[in-house]
């Protein structure tokens, strides 16, 4: 009796610690979600106002009530193209690579140690590095090309790492259905390992893409402008050949930037003016994501396990 | 070599009494005459996995157009000879194979092979089915499909024609566009062999194909090799000795690596020339 008197006791003390947790965790949970939603409901009261076509359609200005965003906007999509279209197709290849095709041998080994430290490596680093290389060593300027190609760096890591994990997670079973007849492995992957593995590797792509698009350290660092009243060459022309690439060569500011530039000034106005930046910098990212996570359903959907 | 008298250590021998020399005696192997024309000829192989050697000097003749049986208890190297035949071991790491294994005259371990020709000779059933997350129809041409065969009415007629070399088409003909994931246990593991009989292959090779099946889906698969038998060489690998006495024409038993007896299934079940053989086929270890 009193042995189960006491298997009793325990097992409401366990029940309770089980309580406990889940109470705890609910806690965490709503702790950060308060937190977020402060801050974005402080965004939006302060800058809400000030949101409107004219500030998205204007260009930076003496006058708070005149100044508008759209350089920075206009700055940050198209440095965002430029990282996203070198740091996902070479990303994706290294990490496809690394995982399906480098024997595992010690240099292999070294190379993954070194991609997982580069991920944590300040990105301020990588803006001297860029100011060294890009601008000064291969003249690209203090232009879109430069700052879209540091970002790229900057998340390259971070791809690379979210490729392997996700072409890691295609079973083993599938490579050898396909080698089973005849595939190369080349076909392997293009048919089965990256298509079983883009849900994943876009989720990669996300994160990785979220980070760079808040990034201002290393974009101060390589030359951007704080103040720009023009805009970017056009990518689309009227007369052939219809598209130019002069805009990767252009100056450009971004909206981090933009919103440090308006914090740092006196006038309460500007302080409006980047709240308002701030509350479009985080519905781009939002719009970004969403694309992502649409695409990866589009994919997801295609394939059933 | 192999008819040297080698006490090998022995790592994972179960507490069984057993005459030294019937472990140590290396089998002969039954002439290929007496059984039928051999396909694949497997001379003296040896295979390590780092430094353990999982098959030891195995000698081994395929009849054409007739399963064979690999039977044995877990970890005797069965699994282990049946992916060294389409070297699919060539996708491990850290392993060794020396010796020779010949199909069709030709050894497959010259450098000058093709692998992906070799593969596409000889097909593999795995122990747990692998349809690919795609339509039904898309596996059975995938192996069409990678040789560039895009030929719509070519590629229908070729998955009608698998789908009822395994049995499968009355089943699935009207949801051809399917997900293979919709499809049971067992009609998955028909979907894979009507996806490895689609490129054609001499030699079908399966590894334990209804270990994870239910009765039922056993004796469906079980039918089917025996119909196809009469078109390619079965190779099977299976832990059952009931289905290894049902489906094959020929046995081939193995322990701790080294094949103990090689012979006409009816033969070796009824009458097997080494005590090993008969305890094991008799229940009495394994």
């Amino acid at each position: 009796m009193a042995g189960a008197r006491s298997n009793l006791a325990t097992g409401a003390r366990r029940k309770f610690y089980d309580a406990a947790f889940a109470i705890m965790g609910l806690l965490a949970t709503f702790i950060g979600l308060i937190t977020l939603s402060a801050l974005i409901i402080d965004l939006a009261s302060d800058g809400g106002s000030r949101l409107s076509w004219q500030f998205v359609s204007s260009f930076p200005s003496r006058f708070p009530q005149q100044a508008g965003i759209l350089s920075a906007w206009v700055g940050t999509t198209l440095v965002m193209l430029v990282t996203a279209l070198t740091a996902v197709p070479l990303g994706v290849a290294a990490g496809v690579y690394l995982e399906e095709y480098a024997p595992k041998n010690w240099l292999t080994a070294l190379i993954e140690i070194n991609i997982a430290n580069l991920a944590g490596v300040p990105s301020i680093v990588y803006g001297l590095m860029a100011l060294g290389l890009f601008v000064y060593q291969l003249g690209l300027g203090h232009s879109v090309l430069t700052a879209g190609l540091t970002l790229a760096l900057l998340i390259l890591p971070i791809v690379i790492v979210a490729t392997r994990e996700s072409v890691r997670a295609v079973p083993g079973s599938m490579r050898e259905a396909a080698y089973a007849l005849g595939a190369t492995k080349w076909q392997t992957v293009k048919d089965h390992v990256l298509p079983y593995s883009t849900g994943g590797i876009l989720t990669g792509v996300i994160i990785a893409l979220s980070r760079a698009i808040g990034e201002t350290a290393p974009l101060i660092t390589i030359g951007a402008l704080t103040f720009i009243a023009f805009l970017p060459d056009s990518p689309v022309k009227a007369e052939f050949p219809f598209v130019s690439f002069d805009w990767l060569m252009s100056p450009f500011t971004v909206m981090p930037i933009q919103m440090f530039n308006w914090v740092s000034r006196p006038q309460e106005e500007f302080h409006l003016n980047a709240a308002a930046a701030g509350l479009t910098l985080i519905l781009m990212t939002l719009a970004m994501n969403g694309l992502a996570i649409y695409l990866r359903y589009r994919f997801r959907k295609r394939i059933r396990w | 070599m192999g008819d040297k008298m080698q006490v090998e250590p022995r790592i994972e021998m179960p507490k069984i009494e057993l005459e030294p020399d019937l472990v140590t005696k290396t089998p002969a192997a039954k002439t290929a005459s007496e059984i039928g024309r051999s396909i694949i000829e497997v001379r003296q192989l040896d295979f390590y996995y780092g430094s353990t050697r999982a098959l030891k000097s195995i000698d081994v003749d395929v009849p054409e157009k007739k399963a064979t049986a690999f039977i044995g208890p877990s970890g005797c190297g069965k699994t282990t000879l049946l992916r060294c035949l389409n070297r699919m071991n060539d996708l491990i790491p850290n392993v060794r194979i020396e010796g020779s294994v010949k199909l069709g005259g030709s050894e497959i371990y010259d450098s000058a092979t093709d692998v992906i020709n070799l593969r596409r000779r000889v097909g593999m059933i795995f122990q747990k089915w692998n349809p690919f997350p795609k339509s039904i129809y898309e596996n059975v041409v995938y192996g069409l499909r990678i040789v560039g065969i895009n030929n719509r009415s070519q590629l229908d007629e070729v998955v009608e024609a698998n789908l009822k070399r395994a049995a499968l088409w009355d089943e699935v003909k009207d949801n051809l566009h399917k997900s293979a994931a919709d499809l049971s246990g067992g009609q998955q593991q028909r979907l894979c062999i009507a996806r490895a009989l689609a490129v054609e292959p001499e030699v079908l090779l399966m590894d334990e194909p209804c270990s994870a099946l239910d009765p039922i889906s056993t004796a469906k698969i079980e039918e089917l090799i025996h119909e196809l038998k009469h078109t390619f060489t079965i190779v099977i690998v299976t832990h059952n000795m009931q289905q290894a006495a049902r489906v094959s024409d020929i046995t081939a038993f193995f322990y701790l690596g080294e094949l103990i007896e090689f012979g006409e299934t009816a033969k070796l079940f009824t009458n097997p020339e080494k005590r090993q053989t008969e305890d094991y086929i008799t229940g009495r270890f394994g």
